[in-house]
């Protein structure tokens, strides 16, 4: 390795050039299914979903919805014996589904890195923070282990952590939630992967640490043109962060569009019913709140039509024999429901969403 | 209004370190002086940053755990005195935890969790599991699918719903909700605080609503409580506040607010940094290590909890008359 790579934080672009048009993240037709079980759970059931350089994708949606199931699958991290994995993922045109062995190693962390909830149970407690990220480095290039410490060092300042020369020997527990998840923050980045996935970064934190970390994480992402896929359940945060937004409803992409169409135009009746059933700014105090009737469906008995279908105001005879088809509403805005026309007049009459 | 709850001077201090022969050598100051009184009829929301001590002022309420100092009285009764027995409070305030799984049990089905607490107090077996009936029929759990199930067959909100008609078994007159609805995804959530809502008004509730979600209180309460390293910062009525808050915490935690608009994202931080670990809080007002208005008052002295009329209160050395700080008002004539 030459000198430049101790570098540490590259600048944008600085990347080996992808074929033009190639996306850096492309997933097709993502089925996962979990067999450990006494029935097998479809957690992931046809995600497409492709990224293009420097975008940034929140995966929207509640407990359950495949999310998570989706962004482990793009690290194949869940237990090869226990699930079916099908479809095709391509991470900067590695094929990461025919990844074995060193070759898989090699692409966990290099290829793609993430950021995980809970950084206390995600970091090894009886190693210092700087020793990790240390470990990281040397795992993936030949360089020195002082100058795998200079760059931990340059990335414990870019994250913004206070006197990082110290905190590099600090372990886990003698560090705040948000000072952990910056140090998280800076294991990840720490090899320059091509693709960072964040699983839900900001939810175990306060609200006013939340905000520095998610303003952080926008700063790097511009700076060094990061393309970042990342699962929220909570539609603040995929506002502040996302260009687009996939909500995901039992395993499926029910919606995706770019972050303003969605939020101010949702055309699935299950985006319409999250976005109307949230207090936002005392508007509702006093009144009830409208809400989505029933509870989110159990993923071993999935009605053979739409998943939603069985909460959902708008559904007709069509929409219980089988699952819909994306239609296009706008530029694109995809909506996996066949009542979009419905829909489209819910958005247009004035009160019924968020101001 | 009438104070159903008077609490004054709470504290509670946890060991962490003991030393020769068991004896603390130092404290978790958990809440540390906690004055409030809660109104019939109100719904109070508690709010902070994990470690600010809400969790443990829901549990001494309901005396799960002991207090250092401090008393509490129900209409005017000492909690725990003769005056008024722990069983006989327990009866007009009940609790609704956030792990609706952990706070039931395994062994029992949903209509003998619901009917256990009648049967504790005396009510007749019969009586009870007609209660127990009803009370899982009003919060939307048909008696006759739900009341033989376990636990582990129920999602969480059914779970939550359950817990609610626990809590309402003894006819209490005040709930304490902890985070109450924070385990729930939000299609649940909501249908959850309209039955609350519902609930308050049938059965004439008062309601202490413990939650971090500022919306979530903004909508459910009549006044708010902010507090800070286990001291009250600000009190006052939901809308005063949100909309005129005086103590720069509050502010800030209502300047983290996510807007929800892609047009107007957060563009910096309200304040920097991490709450202040608990063990070793700082010296004076708590939050001046955070604070972009601290002077050497802030950290000198506590600052007193100074009222502002209309029921609005505010701990903060800018508010108080004769402070000290640049920003305080003159001593009133």
């Amino acid at each position: 390795m030459t000198a430049a790579s101790v570098a540490g934080p590259r600048p944008a672009g600085a990347e080996p050039a992808l074929a033009p048009g190639e996306p850096i993240l492309d997933i097709r037709n993502l089925r996962v299914t979990f067999t450990g079980g006494p029935k097998p759970v479809r957690a992931v059931d046809g995600v497409d979903l492709s990224i293009e350089r420097g975008e940034v994708v929140a995966l929207l949606g509640e407990s359950g919805s495949g999310k998570s199931v989706t962004l482990r699958s793009i690290l194949r991290l869940h237990p090869e014996r226990k699930t079916r994995m099908q479809g095709a993922i391509r991470v900067a045109g590695t094929d990461v589904m025919a990844l074995e062995g060193k070759a898989l190693t090699d692409f966990r962390g290099k290829g793609a890195s993430m950021i995980f909830q809970e950084p206390m149970l995600a970091l090894d407690p009886v190693y210092s923070v700087g020793e990790q990220i240390v470990e990281a480095i040397l795992r993936h290039e030949s360089i020195s282990r002082a100058d795998a410490r200079r760059r931990a060092l340059q990335w414990f300042e870019r994250v913004r952590i206070p006197s990082p020369e110290r905190r590099l020997d600090a372990y886990p527990h003698e560090m705040s939630g948000g000072m952990r998840q910056r140090a998280m923050i800076a294991l990840a980045l720490a090899c320059n992967p091509k693709l960072l996935l964040a699983d839900e970064p900001t939810t175990a934190l306060d609200a006013t640490v939340q905000v520095q970390i998610l303003l952080l994480l926008r700063e790097l992402q511009r700076e060094l043109g990061l393309s970042m896929v990342f699962v929220t359940h909570d539609i603040g945060v995929a506002v502040e962060v996302a260009d687009r937004v996939a909500v995901m409803y039992a395993g499926r992409i029910v919606e995706i569009g770019a972050v303003r169409d969605v939020i101010r135009s949702p055309r699935h009746p299950y985006t319409l019913g999250l976005l109307s059933t949230r207090p936002q700014g005392g508007r509702l105090s006093g009144n009830r709140l409208p809400t989505i009737p029933g509870s989110p469906p159990d993923l071993a008995n999935l009605p053979p039509g739409c998943a939603f279908a069985p909460r959902c105001t708008f559904a007709v005879d069509a929409c219980r024999i089988a699952a819909p088809e994306v239609v296009e509403v706008g530029n694109l805005h995809h909506v996996r429901c066949l009542r979009t026309d419905q829909t489209a007049q819910v958005v247009t009459s004035p009160g019924t969403l968020l101001p | 209004m009438t104070a159903l709850l008077e609490v004054r001077g709470l504290v509670k201090q946890f060991p962490i370190k003991t030393g020769l022969f068991g004896r603390p050598k130092s404290f978790v100051s958990a809440v540390d002086g906690l004055d409030f009184d809660l109104h019939e009829g109100e719904t109070l929301g508690l709010v902070g940053e994990s470690g600010c001590g809400k969790s443990t002022t829901a549990r001494l309420l309901m005396h799960l755990v002991d207090p250092t100092a401090g008393t509490i009285r129900f209409e005017g009764r000492t909690v725990g005195s003769s005056e008024l027995p722990l069983k006989d409070f327990r009866r007009q305030v009940q609790m609704v935890f956030q792990d609706s799984y952990a706070s039931l049990n395994p062994r029992l089905t949903v209509a003998e969790s619901v009917a256990f607490g009648p049967l504790v107090h005396g009510v007749s077996g019969d009586e009870a599991t007609s209660r127990a009936n009803s009370l899982l029929a009003r919060v939307g759990l048909d008696p006759a699918r739900f009341a033989g199930r376990f636990t582990h067959e129920l999602s969480g909100g059914q779970r939550q719903r359950v817990n609610i008609a626990r809590a309402l078994a003894l006819q209490p007159r005040v709930l304490i909700l902890d985070e109450a609805v924070s385990a729930l995804d939000k299609s649940v959530e909501a249908q959850v605080l309209n039955l609350l809502l519902d609930l308050k008004e049938e059965f004439r509730l008062t309601y202490l609503f413990i939650s971090h979600d500022l919306e979530v209180v903004r909508f459910m309460a009549t006044r708010v409580l902010v507090m800070y390293l286990g001291r009250v910062a600000e009190l006052g009525l939901t809308e005063s506040l949100y909309t005129g808050s005086r103590h720069p915490y509050t502010t800030a935690l209502l300047g983290s607010l996510l807007s929800m608009d892609p047009d107007h994202r957060a563009e910096s931080a309200p304040i920097s940094g991490d709450p202040p670990n608990p063990i070793d809080p700082p010296a004076g007002c708590r939050f001046h290590t955070r604070c972009t208005y601290a002077e050497a008052v802030c950290s000198a002295r506590i600052p007193v909890l100074t009222p502002l009329g209309e029921g609005h209160s505010v701990s903060c050395h800018m508010s108080e008359p004769g402070s000290g700080h640049a920003r305080a008002p003159g001593r009133a004539a």
